[in-house]
């Protein structure tokens, strides 16, 4: 018997110094994490425009999680520091606008935390997944 | 002409609501009043004007055309018409029904707008008198009598009752399903009605604005007067004017990439915005100025140039009370044309 | 009322004017009826006698118009800011967006602007006249045959009621009294707004936000909007959209909107103010300015030129996005 389990679809943007080559020792050392975490690399998390992210949201996403190097080892120096106050400014409007602050989050995951990164992942995928689908941020259009 | 009880509304909204669907301006939680789909417990406004005018019944904000489907090197082609629901609009002022007409000669001349006239073909207009115009009304302006409003049903409302005539097919037919609840009667108590609000159009401040020196073959004469620097100068460039305009009809042409095919669909333009009819070669209006004067030449002489003389306002005042910077028709109609120094 | 007359502004203006400190005037113009005032140049005394007017409904900020009118202005031009406009003034030099030595900002005293429609829910529709008279607007309208007297502080804009400060932080002469920075309750209602469940402000904000018809109007009348080119006016940035073809886009205008100006927004109002739908605009502002309060320490935009505003700032020791969250619980 077949069961159609809910899968949620989970953004991951991933800066190209730390947390990509992170998710890539996550693949190395063959840590599991679900294939529906999709990854954006991006040069440092401070590329990502909150546009980005709702636009994730419009085109389908359950949930987006932005992964940046721990502070203090930006690739750029100061890059992820921006990048924290930005996306504490977005979650929190979004969670006053009453959409389910659990479906979006910030992580710090180094070039050598490939466990980190799957378990981050892990743990990301089931909160979104307990949620289920995401209908307070969705483009109908984009469902058909 | 029938009449009935206004204590019976309720019965004659229930009795519409059978065979349509019934919209009616109600008031919103933010102290203006909104067409709104008519359900039991829905109370009907008494406002004088909608924040919206009631364009949006045939010619909404949003349209979609049509959808395409890509497979390989095939394009899959998706007509989404429906034949339009039947509805009805319940108390739309003279000024909003001029409006449609309007509207009716860009949309229903040849090559026909299908979607416009589906929607057309399946509405059905009540109009109402209004009993208390303001000061930012100046239908007369326009030919416009706000106590003989048009449609296919016209209404008057006085203290106790509300009266019916039918105009139209379409208006006899669905006064015919009300016979019921309504009564023959004669029109004494709409021609009080009708002096009454005559009486109160004098009293308007913008009664005598008159549209002399505007038309079709002026423009020539208009398009460099020097008057459209300082009138445009304040304009901030919002859309605000043509969106709750009743006769603005401008749109866009659109494509949305939904990731598994492309939707096409029209929105609602505004002249005054800077991407406003760009094509290939760039925008031909690159100053607010010329977005600001294309808006009202349009109205004033453009529109009456190929529409024999029907000028495309109806004085309902919707941009004088909503304009941020308070810059409208009226102010322009004064400082140029023939209301010069009035 | 306004403790400043119509007479003494002119007076200023017109003695700047004569004797060469300006060559053009940013003021309020006369309307159709006496509340609708246009923003209007005047380059001359008689100009300033004819269509000048300085009344209770004086509300439009002019610090925006400075970016686009100062630099065609052939010597100075003259502005009367308002306190809550001298942040504006201040925000937009911090950015470059005017050059200062085109400007000569004259500052006055306001009493707070009144709301029309404030006006109109008391008088009934159809105004005929409005005039201050002491703490009172005397209102005549088409069917009342007796004027009606309301309280001006009954009919305040909202941003009004809620004014945060009467001093101005920028100006060349001033004129009246210098007023103070308040304490206002403006966070208030954001405060309501968090306290309430997650459904219930979707549910506020469906209901507020679907009113939208997409007009520009907040955005265009920002002292803080003042890219060349906006993002939602760009056919080539994918986000362009000219109407809230659904709920998504309502959302997403708003949100980048108002995250946009966050940190550089003044809390001026006048999105609030020229919103033709009547969405309270403001709470999306404030609720990013009392955000970056409560995480980064009290900043207020404008109130200082050339601050760096605190999202374009960092500290290594700032909270982290998580943790927000934690902390709002123990406020609400």
């Amino acid at each position: 018997m077949q069961v159609n389990e809910y899968k949620p679809l989970i953004v991951a943007f991933c800066c190209n110094w730390c947390s990509y080559a992170g998710a890539d020792l996550a693949g190395n050392n063959r840590l599991a994490y679900p294939a529906d975490v999709k990854i954006i690399r991006v040069p440092c998390s401070c590329r990502v425009n909150p546009t980005f992210i709702l636009r994730a949201f419009q085109r389908g996403a359950d949930g987006v999680i932005i992964c940046g190097c721990h502070p203090g080892d930006c690739h750029y120096t100061s890059g992820n520091y921006y990048t924290r106050r930005r996306m504490a400014a977005l979650f929190s409007m979004l969670d006053f606008l009453g959409i389910e602050k659990e479906r979006t989050r910030l992580e710090w995951v180094s070039a050598a935390e490939g466990a980190k990164f799957a378990a981050t992942m892990n743990d990301f995928v089931q909160t979104v997944a307990s949620l289920g689908e995401n209908k307070r941020l969705e483009d109908l259009r984009c469902k058909k | 002409m029938r009449k009935c009880s206004l204590e019976k509304i309720n019965e004659i909204f229930a009795a519409i609501a059978k065979n349509a669907a019934l919209y009616l301006p109600v008031d919103r939680t933010d102290g203006s009043a909104a067409y709104k789909k008519w359900e039991e417990g829905t109370v009907w406004s008494n406002a004088l004007n909608t924040v919206r005018s009631p364009k949006d019944f045939f010619f909404p904000q949003t349209e979609d055309l049509m959808r395409f489907k890509t497979k390989g090197k095939t394009v899959q082609l998706e007509d989404i018409r429906t034949e339009a629901e039947a509805f009805v609009v319940f108390g739309v002022r003279a000024c909003d029904v001029k409006s449609f007409d309007i509207l009716d000669r860009v949309f229903l001349t040849e090559p026909a707008d299908s979607f416009y006239a589906n929607r057309r073909n399946h509405g059905v207009i009540v109009s109402l008198a209004c009993t208390r115009p303001v000061e930012t009304c100046f239908c007369k302006t326009f030919g416009i009598d706000p106590s003989a409003p048009a449609g296919d049903i016209s209404a008057w409302k006085t203290e106790s009752d509300i009266f019916f005539e039918a105009n139209t097919e379409k208006g006899k037919a669905l006064l015919h399903t009300l016979s019921e609840l309504t009564e023959e009667c004669d029109d004494g108590a709409v021609a009080e009605q009708k002096a009454k609000i005559n009486a109160v159009m004098e009293k308007l401040p913008l009664k005598d604005l008159s549209t002399k020196g505007f038309g079709g073959g002026k423009t020539a004469e208009l398009f460099d007067a020097p008057e459209w620097d300082e009138l445009s100068s304040a304009c901030l460039g919002c859309g605000t004017c043509t969106f709750v305009c009743p006769t603005c009809q401008c749109y866009d042409i659109k494509d949305f990439n939904t990731g598994n095919g492309v939707i096409r669909f029209r929105c609602w333009d505004s002249c005054m915005y800077s991407d406003f009819t760009k094509m290939a070669h760039g925008n031909n209006r690159l100053t607010q100025k010329e977005r600001f004067r294309q808006r009202f030449m349009h109205k004033l002489v453009y529109y009456p140039e190929n529409n024999d003389g029907l000028f495309s306002c109806v004085g309902c005042g919707r941009c004088l009370a909503k304009c941020p910077i308070s810059m409208n028709i009226v102010k322009v109609m004064k400082k140029i044309g023939g209301n010069k120094g009035e | 009322m306004q403790k400043i007359t119509r007479e003494q502004l002119i007076a200023k203006a017109s003695e700047l004017l004569s004797n060469g400190t300006v060559s053009q005037v940013l003021g309020w113009g006369k309307g159709e009826f006496d509340y609708d005032v246009t923003p209007t140049l005047f380059s001359s005394a008689e100009e300033l006698e004819n269509g000048f007017v300085f009344n209770d409904f004086c509300g439009a900020n002019f610090s925006k118009y400075l970016v686009s009118k100062a630099a065609k202005a052939d010597g100075k031009l003259l502005v009367f800011l308002k306190p809550c406009d001298t942040y504006s003034f201040n925000q937009l030099l911090t950015e470059h967006r005017f050059d200062r030595e085109k400007v000569y900002a004259v500052g006055i005293p306001c009493e707070g602007m009144a709301d029309i429609s404030k006006v109109k829910a008391i008088s009934g529709d159809g105004i005929a006249s409005i005039n201050a008279d002491g703490d009172n607007l005397v209102v005549t309208t088409l069917y009342e045959d007796a004027p009606i007297t309301i309280a001006t502080k009954d009919v305040l804009a909202e941003r009004c009621i809620n004014c945060k400060s009467k001093k101005h932080v920028a100006y060349d002469e001033l004129m009246g009294e210098e007023g103070e920075v308040l304490a206002s309750n403006r966070f208030d209602e954001v405060a309501r707004l968090e306290a309430m469940t997650a459904d219930e402000r979707f549910a506020f904000w469906q209901n507020e936000l679907s009113r939208c018809i997409r007009c520009n109007a907040c955005r265009d009348a920002c002292p803080a909007c003042t890219c060349e080119k906006c993002v939602f006016d760009n056919p080539n940035s994918g986000v362009e959209n000219k109407s809230p073809a659904n709920e998504f886009e309502e959302k997403l205008f708003h949100i980048i909107r108002a995250y946009h100006v966050a940190g550089r927004c003044t809390d001026c109002g006048e999105c609030s103010r020229v919103c033709p739908q009547n969405i309270p605009l403001h709470l999306l502002n404030r609720k990013f300015i009392k955000d970056i309060n409560e995480f980064y320490g009290e900043y207020q935009a404008g109130e200082e030129v050339d601050s760096r505003a605190p999202l374009v700032n960092y500290t290594t020791e700032d909270l982290e996005p998580g943790e927000v969250f934690d902390r709002g619980d123990n406020n609400a």
